[in-house]
This record gives C-alpha cells, structure tokens and sequence, in this order.
C-alpha cells in the first residue's frame, strides 16, 4: 500500500495541479460554461446527471465487451491461422494491414447502410479495431519462438501440434497481452465511435447529444467516463496477465 | 536394450560433404565419446540420428531397426539447457516422457532429489544456476520414455569449477543407470574421464580418425585425471587431432 503511494503521488500531484489552474483560469477570465466549464461544475454533473446517464454506461460497457471478446477471439484465431499456414499468411498478411488503413469515420456510415442500425455495424467495427494489435503482436510472438527449445522439442520427437501447443502457443502469450492491452483502449474508442452511427444508447449517443445542445459539461461528462471505462479495462488485462504468465518476466535473466 | 549401429553414414549440404562414410557403434550400457574440433559436423551426426536430417548415403541403426528421418527414437540433452521458462522443473523434467504419454510425477521427482534438486522441485529455471538447469535437463532426458542418450555438449558454456562437478555428477548417475550414451564434445580430458570408447573425429568431411579404448576402472574418481595413463592418453589424442 505504501509502495503504492510512493509510485502515485507524482502524476497524482501533476493531475490535481492542472484541475486546480484550470479552475482558477476559468473563474478569473469568466469563461462561459458553454465554452468550457469548470472541474467543479463537471463533478456536479457527474454525480447529478447519474440517473440520467447510467443507462448510456451500462450499454457501452456491454458494447465494449462482447465487440472485444469477438475482436479477441478473431485476433487469436487469425494469428494461429496465419502462423501455422505460412502461404496464407503472405496472401493475407497485406490484406490486414490495408484493413487499418481505411478510416473508420468513411466507413461506419457505410456499415450502417448495409447492416442498418442494429449491433451488428457496431460490433464489426469494434472487431475491426481490436482484432489487429492482437493478432499482429501474436504472429510475432509465434515466430520468435527461441530456436533452442523448438531444436529440444523437434529431437525429442515433439509432433507439430505439441510444438504449437506445449511451446510456441505458451510463449506467444506475452505478445498477446502487449496487444489485448492496446485492443482493451481500442475496444472502448470503437464502441463510442461506433456509437455516434445512431441507436439510442451509449456514451456515444449521450455525447453528441450533449454537443449539439451546448451542454459542453456534459461531454466533459463523457471524456471523464471513457477514461476510467478504459482505465478500468486496461487494469483488468494486467491483472489477467499477472495471474496467467508465470515466471516470464524473471526469466529473462536467465537467457545468459 | 539399446544399441545404437551406424553404417558408412554419408551427408552433404549442397556441395560441401560433412560426414563421409561414418561407421560408429555403441554397445548396451557404452559411454561413447565423438570427440572433434567445432565445426567437425558432430552436431549434424546428432541431427541425423535424431530424424531432423536425412543422410544422403547409409544408415542408422537402433535396436536393429532403421531409424533415417524418424524423430523421436532418442533422447536428447542439448547444449543450452532449453527448459521452458513458465513450468516449474518438475513440469519441465516430465517433458520428454509427456511427449509420449502419460509421465510418471512420483519418480520424476526421486530421480530430481537424487540429482539434488530436491528444493528446486516447484521452482522456476529463472531461480536456478547454469549447473543446476543442466543437471535438470539431464534428468529430463533420463525420463524421457528412450533408453538412448544423445548428450550434446552439455557442459561447455559452464565455467571450468562448474563442470568438473557436472562430469562427477553424471558419471555418478550413469554409473548407477546405465544407460547407452553418445556423448560430443570437444573437450578430451572430458571425453576420457567419461568415455568407454572415445572417437576422434577429423575436420570436413568427418570421419573417425582413431578410436580409443579407455579403460580405467569404473566407479571412476577426479584422481583418474592425474594418473600418467591419463596424461598420456591426453597426449595421444592430442597429437592426433593436430594431425601428427
């Protein structure tokens, strides 16, 4: 508990700094709420305008998790896939990256145009975003398998599958955490983006409703609840990988 | 029973021949050294025989069956350790045997107490020292389900205190198992004080230039290494490789 005090404080102290000056900069230049409220007023209306939001949060957390435990799954199946058939991997590997490259702001709209309003737009996109850094960090994690222990399985007459299952699959999972944590922020932006398509519910909703009538505490409001949302996402993937890599960190050392 | 008979084993890598015509033999319960400078193609003989590589002429022979381009006859300790950082040693010494089925935990860890790594049954690799993980891959290749040991210069990235212990160790533990074993090196006192028979291996393409029966007595102590026999065998050897 200490320890973590000892670590916290400073971008504690950094944080609580900026909130005060923004604060203070507000009230002395008189700027209007419209324009930019202050920290005070947006806590009022984070704790005021609960009832009135809950039910956006609520919404996005389930967006946001089962979108992520498709992208997951996509990501790992796609990273096995094109680990263990090498040729489709030279095909498809191109096809991925290019799949990052289309903005998701041309192409939400045109999900929605296919797939009309329901989950299903949503989920893609957020599939779309999550699937990548996972399934990229693993296919890396896969190939550079130490050569040593792949040399040890293969004399001692290790079949393909236990190659994969006993070694390789076991020592990508590092990789894949490197890429479950970036899909974890990833998973909550492409749930509120995929928000703003339309539907009723979600963060995303909420906030362009608070833009559009001026209510600029209440996209702060917002800003504020994506934060912790990811905060909290993120935490939970390091807890997961604490509880599931044994020894990996400690092992480095022992590679001399 | 294992016996391991190899017949004028021949293996090219394009242009350039490795091995050339290598007969090699190793009765039941033999410790065999292949004793050659680096690069003399003694890890590609491990390769051929462990299935990896298939030999352009010739064949391998093990128990009387032909064993070419079939993983999984031997069991193998390589140069580097090659424990799996994320099991415990006891996960790690019941590799091999889970290979291939079902491992026996309750012998894995006698054997890994009669190895003195009783303490370190539930613990990482990480936490061990160089010696101690060699002594755990040994003990995995003695539990894997082959009774053939190929032992690829296990003990040359210890330092010199380090290894003189490891060798005293596994002569103890083979003393007492007895298991057929083809040992590589390029060390000679190592060779002779391990070895029953000791192949001297020449450079590219290698093929066995002299063979040496050592025949001090088993069980063999350190002092064997300061005997004039010892010496002189040392000498011989040594003279040979140089090519005199």
């Amino acid at each position: 508990m200490k320890n973590w005090f000892h670590q916290a404080w400073r971008p504690a102290l950094v944080m609580f700094v900026i909130l005060v000056g923004w604060e203070f900069a507000c009230r002395m230049f008189q700027v209007p709420s419209w324009l930019l409220p202050t920290p005070t007023e947006i806590g009022v209306e984070i704790v005021q305008g609960w009832r009135d939001y809950h039910h956006h949060v609520l919404s996005t957390v389930h967006l946001t998790l089962v979108g992520f435990v498709i992208g997951v799954s996509v990501g790992i199946m796609v990273a096995v896939m094109l680990h263990l058939l090498p040729k489709v991997h030279q095909a498809v590997y191109p096809l991925m990256i290019l799949s990052q490259n289309i903005p998701i702001i041309v192409l939400a709209p045109l999900l929605v145009t296919w797939f009309g309003f329901d989950d299903l737009p949503k989920l893609i996109i957020i599939t779309l975003v999550c699937f990548f850094p996972i399934a990229v960090n693993m296919i890396d994690g896969l190939k550079r398998t130490d050569q040593d222990l792949i040399h040890y399985m293969k004399m001692a007459g290790a079949q393909k599958r236990q190659i994969f299952t006993k070694l390789e699959f076991p020592y990508s999972l590092p990789s894949m955490f490197s890429g479950l944590k970036i899909s974890a922020t990833y998973s909550v932006m492409g749930a509120v983006i995929s928000e703003w398509l339309g539907g009723n519910r979600g963060i995303g909703v909420y906030m362009t409703l608070a833009s559009s009538s001026f209510r600029t505490d209440r996209v702060f409001v917002a800003i504020f609840i994506i934060m912790v949302l990811c905060m909290v996402f993120f935490g939970l993937i390091l807890l997961a990988e604490k509880l599931l890599i044994r020894s990996q960190s400690s092992g480095k050392e022992d590679q001399s | 029973m294992s016996v391991l008979d190899i017949q004028s084993l021949t293996k090219d890598f394009g242009p350039q021949t490795v091995l050339q015509g290598l007969n090699l033999h190793v009765a039941e319960g033999e410790f065999v050294s292949l004793l050659g400078p680096s690069g003399s193609g003694k890890s590609t003989v491990f390769h051929l025989i462990g299935g990896l590589l298939q030999p352009n002429h010739g064949t391998i022979y093990l128990d009387g069956e032909n064993i070419n381009g079939q993983t999984g006859s031997i069991s193998y300790m390589p140069q580097s350790p090659s424990l799996f950082p994320w099991r415990t040693i006891i996960e790690n010494v019941i590799l091999g045997a889970e290979l291939f089925g079902k491992p026996d935990k309750e012998k894995a860890k006698q054997m890994l107490q009669r190895a003195g790594l009783g303490d370190y049954i539930d613990a990482y690799p990480a936490e061990l020292s160089g010696g101690m993980r060699q002594r755990a891959a040994f003990v995995r290749s003695l539990l894997s389900p082959q009774s053939f040991i190929c032992l690829d210069e296990p003990f040359s990235a210890l330092d010199e205190f380090t290894r003189v212990d490891m060798q005293k160790w596994l002569l103890s533990i083979w003393e007492e198992e007895r298991p057929s074993v083809l040992f590589v090196t390029h060390n000679i006192e190592e060779a002779i004080f391990l070895s029953d028979r000791i192949l001297v291996l020449s450079e590219k393409p290698a093929n066995v230039m002299e063979e040496i029966n050592v025949t001090f007595d088993r069980p063999r102590s350190e002092d064997v290494m300061l005997t004039n026999d010892f010496i002189a065998m040392k000498k011989q050897i040594y003279q040979t490789l140089r090519g005199e």
